[in-house]
């Protein structure tokens, strides 16, 4: 068998898509072209990337080589070839046939791909069962030990399960599972980590990786993360607009961008670090949390919640300053915005806002408390309301909290317009009109009509791509610098907390385990679920992924660590048998000046990082 | 209304968004305003008074002195029908109104007023939505004798737990969503809330609800008028107007057919329309 990526002379291409057009009718007749003119060909075996900004067109041609356009979409010209078969000329039996059995999809959400009335085990054999390939026990054999390469917990019995008992690292590898199981010969991978956190991302990264590789199978890996592709792909495809900007070998287009867009992309992709802040010492903390519990459900006799998100938070953010949040899904980070705005009632503890104790819910707080803290939602889409114009979303909070009459408000929404780096034009477009990062603009803009002190922000970059959301991060940058802002900004992406934050707070499972100066978190020794978080983002380089998993992954205890102990003890790489599990850890003061919540102390955590950190060169 | 305008003036003039309906939806519009026409000109343009008996012979053929017959005392069809549309259109369309207009006010303070509230109020509608609604309607007439005031009443009580109920569920999600909790976050009043943030993104499912409790209260009012229960003579509604001339059933008379094919095509007319509104708005 030939080696992934290289083309075997006379053979030819596994996969061949030349002159492919895509259009879209447009509202007053005639066609927008989608898709313009793309040509590529995949060696058998080798794994295409296609990159680009959401609208680029990239999902649009992994679909085309199944054959299919979106509703709406019309494939008018140019040719597809897998192994031979003109795909494009196929009929609707033909393409059946082909669906599911010689190409598989395999797509950005499994949450959303999978019924959840049905078992696992159903739903992957399906396709191996519908096309005849083999009989039930064979595919279920087939199966079970795609579980087992795709390093599933359980594969003998993870197949009975419902999709709604499994994690979303989970289930994405098992819809790996089910394309895999008809041993197709390409396989279209569509943002398949996108919604994974970082984490697990590299856990599936790695799986997806090698179960294609023990196929054989052609893969197209679609994605607007180049790093991620970095690890996956051996050519990359560069897409802007339905065009294609660049095409080469990976660590060329990675290293050596020839195309200005590309370099765009590739900059993006690695923040550069700001400035921080004057560090005055006289300024007085703004925000001030102590020892912060939060929670949803009945509160216990103990004080806890029935089902308890925060625990024991305190954290300090002085005026004019940014103080990063980092934790996975579910770690309570969003909670703790949510409690500081007062829409989530803590059940212990107190949030103090230049030096006066908040109330701990809405009722009660003054109008100019309110003003002084303003919320920045993760997503435009749902924080803008559709039904609005947007001046009328910025007017509110300048009518609301300042009593501007209208041509004082159209004035200043034209002013917020421009601080935002928008045209004066949108003020009469409905939200739902704009762009993605138009609409996370004006969200910022709302936000600052209330002529704020505070902002928290919630994952404000997070649903956008990369280049617009550097270019976000850019204005927040500055609007701090302008107007002496201070952020608490949440986010799952360390490398971006790194880049724009003074302080960094890192929390798991409710509590926080390491806190402390930017760069304290740029070197080790850090706290092992830090370690863990710094150690899974990809780095724009290929083979980064294989050495990073040169250490034995960590066999996870069973079951949530009980009362007081230490909440990253089931994944923890380095526990202590007999202290982790049986004493509250302490926290402890390292000589970066973080504090880490952790039995182990500075020096062990050092060593045990420095090895971690050589195993892996 | 203003509010309930919005989505229809986004899509641009009127006369646009028309013509970007489907043809069933052109064909609903049609007939809805050819009813709301008839009934707000029908008395004028009737040839005949509601009362008058023109013609010695009972259901006669239609012809050219009476282009719809004439009904079983000899009155002329058509006036009937033109003068009896407005109880029907008018009682609906007022009934529907009060019926979505407080179920929908009652279902925004159940999901901005808490918890309690909600309770109370969704409760409430649970007892008046286990209520037959013809039975209820029957008991109270019986009680009270038939008028205009307690037709309207019997309607828009029989059909607020259900529009309550619709509004409510989509409120309370609305509610979640980001862009209410800025508001909230900004320390913004539950009405405004209610008003500004919830109402607008609600009205497009309303419109659709409002047309379907349209038709069902025209079939309740015909249903009740069918009994004797309803418009009381000499005036009659498009209901009366088929049971007044049943007798006329067996020679095909075109006085019974004439008001049950308007009944027919009013309500086929409103669904055709709603279908096409709503199915916009998914796509």
């Amino acid at each position: 068998m030939p080696a992934p990526g290289t083309a075997v002379p006379g053979i030819g291409y596994h996969v061949e898509v030349s002159g492919l057009r895509i259009t879209a009718p447009r509202p007053d007749s005639g066609e927008a072209v989608i898709v313009h003119d793309v040509s590529f060909a995949i060696p058998r075996g080798g794994v295409l990337a296609l990159i680009g900004e959401s609208g680029s067109g990239k999902t649009t041609i992994a679909l085309s080589l199944m054959g299919h356009a979106r509703p709406g979409l019309r494939i008018a010209g140019g040719t597809v070839r897998v192994g031979g078969t003109d795909v494009l000329s196929l009929d609707a039996a033909g393409l059946s046939a082909l669906r599911g059995a010689r190409v598989a999809y395999i797509a950005q959400s499994a949450a959303a791909a999978f019924n959840p009335s049905r078992a696992i085990m159903d739903q992957v054999v399906e396709a191996a069962v519908l096309h005849g390939l083999m009989s039930r026990a064979e595919a279920e054999a087939k199966a079970v030990a795609l579980f087992r390469s795709l390093a599933l917990p359980d594969p003998e019995s993870i197949g009975r399960r419902y999709p709604h008992q499994l994690s979303g690292g989970q289930l994405q590898r098992l819809m790996a599972a089910m394309a895999l199981v008809t041993g197709p010969e390409l396989v279209i991978l569509d943002e398949p980590t996108t919604a994974l956190d970082v984490t697990t991302q590299v856990e599936v990264l790695h799986a997806f990786k090698r179960a294609v590789r023990e196929q054989g199978a052609t893969a197209v890996y679609v994605s607007h993360d180049l790093a991620v592709v970095a690890q996956m792909a051996d050519r990359i495809l560069v897409l802007n607009q339905g065009r294609v900007r660049e095409q080469g070998p990976a660590s060329q287009v990675l290293k050596a961008p020839a195309d200005d867009y590309t370099r765009t992309l590739v900059d993006a992709a690695r923040p550069a670090a700001r400035p921080a802040a004057p560090a005055a010492a006289d300024r007085a903390a703004l925000l001030e949390v102590r020892g912060l519990t939060a929670g949803y459900g009945r509160v216990g006799a103990d004080g806890m919640p029935a089902v308890p998100i925060l625990r024991d938070v305190s954290l300090s953010l002085r005026r004019g300053g940014t103080l990063g949040v980092i934790g996975e899904s579910g770690s309570g980070k969003s909670t703790l915005a949510r409690v500081i705005a007062g829409l989530v009632r803590p059940s212990g503890g107190q949030v103090l806002f230049d030096g006066a104790p908040l109330p701990p819910g809405l009722e009660g707080r003054a109008k100019d408390q309110f003003r002084r803290i303003q919320l920045v939602f993760q997503n435009a889409d749902t924080a803008l309301n559709p039904a609005h114009t947007v001046a009328g979303v910025l007017g509110r909070p300048l009518g609301f909290y300042h009593g501007l009459d209208r041509a004082a408000r159209e004035r200043r929404v034209r002013e917020l317009l421009d601080l935002t780096r928008l045209p004066a034009a949108v003020a009469g477009r409905r939200c739902g009109e704009l762009s993605g990062g138009q609409k996370q603009r004006v969200n910022l803009a709302r936000a600052l009509a209330a002529g704020p002190d505070l902002l928290l922000c919630d994952e404000v970059t997070s649903a956008l791509d990369t280049v617009v959301g550097a270019a976000i991060l850019e204005l927040m940058a500055e609007l701090r610098r302008e107007l002496g802002l201070a952020y608490l900004f949440i986010s799952h992406d360390i490398s971006t907390v790194r880049a724009t934050c003074d302080e960094v707070l890192v929390l798991y499972g409710g509590t926080v385990v390491e806190a402390g100066g930017r760069d304290a978190f740029r070197r080790a020794p850090f706290h092992p679920y830090t370690d863990l978080l710094v150690g899974s983002v990809p780095e724009l380089e290929p083979g980064w992924l294989e050495r990073r998993r040169a250490g034995a992954p960590v066999p996870s205890l069973p079951g949530p660590p009980g009362a007081g102990l230490c909440r990253f003890l089931p994944r923890c790489p380095v526990r202590l048998a007999g202290t982790c599990d049986r004493v509250p850890p302490p926290r402890r003061r390292l000589s970066a000046g973080n504090e880490t919540l952790c039995h182990h102390d500075e020096d062990t955590l050092m060593r045990l990082q420095a090895t971690r950190a050589e195993a892996a060169c | 209304m203003t509010d309930a305008a919005a989505p229809l003036a986004r899509t641009g003039a009127p006369l646009a968004w028309a013509r970007s309906l489907p043809l069933t939806g052109k064909l609903g519009l049609a007939l809805v305003l050819l009813w709301l026409a008839v009934a707000a000109l029908g008395p004028a343009l009737a040839p005949h008074a509601v009362g008058a008996f023109v013609s010695p012979e009972v259901f006669a053929r239609p012809g050219a002195a009476h282009w719809l017959g004439t009904d079983y005392l000899g009155r002329d069809v058509l006036s009937r029908l033109l003068s009896g549309a407005r109880y029907t259109v008018g009682l609906a369309l007022a009934a529907a109104l009060l019926a979505s207009g407080t179920g929908t006010a009652l279902a925004l303070l159940a999901a901005v007023g808490g918890r309690w509230l909600d309770e109370g109020l969704s409760r409430l509608m649970d007892t008046l939505i286990s209520i037959p609604s013809k039975i209820f309607a029957l008991v109270l007439v019986a009680a009270f004798g038939s008028s205009l005031p307690l037709l309207l009443l019997v309607a828009a009580v029989t059909y607020v737990p259900g529009a309550y109920r619709i509004a409510r569920s989509m409120a309370v999600g609305l509610y979640q969503m980001d862009y209410v909790q800025v508001a909230r976050a900004r320390g913004e009043g539950r009405l405004y809330v209610a008003r500004a943030e919830i109402l607008p993104n609600m009205v497009g499912p309303l419109l659709a609800d409002f047309g379907l409790r349209f038709v069902f209260i025209v079939l309740l009012l015909s249903g009740l008028s069918f009994l004797g229960l309803g418009v009381q003579p000499p005036d009659a509604d498009l209901g009366s107007l088929v049971r007044e001339n049943i007798s006329g059933l067996p020679e095909g008379a075109s006085a019974i057919l004439a008001p049950a094919l308007a009944i027919a095509s009013l309500t086929v007319g409103a669904n055709l329309l709603i279908d096409a509104v709503s199915g916009k708005g998914r796509r």
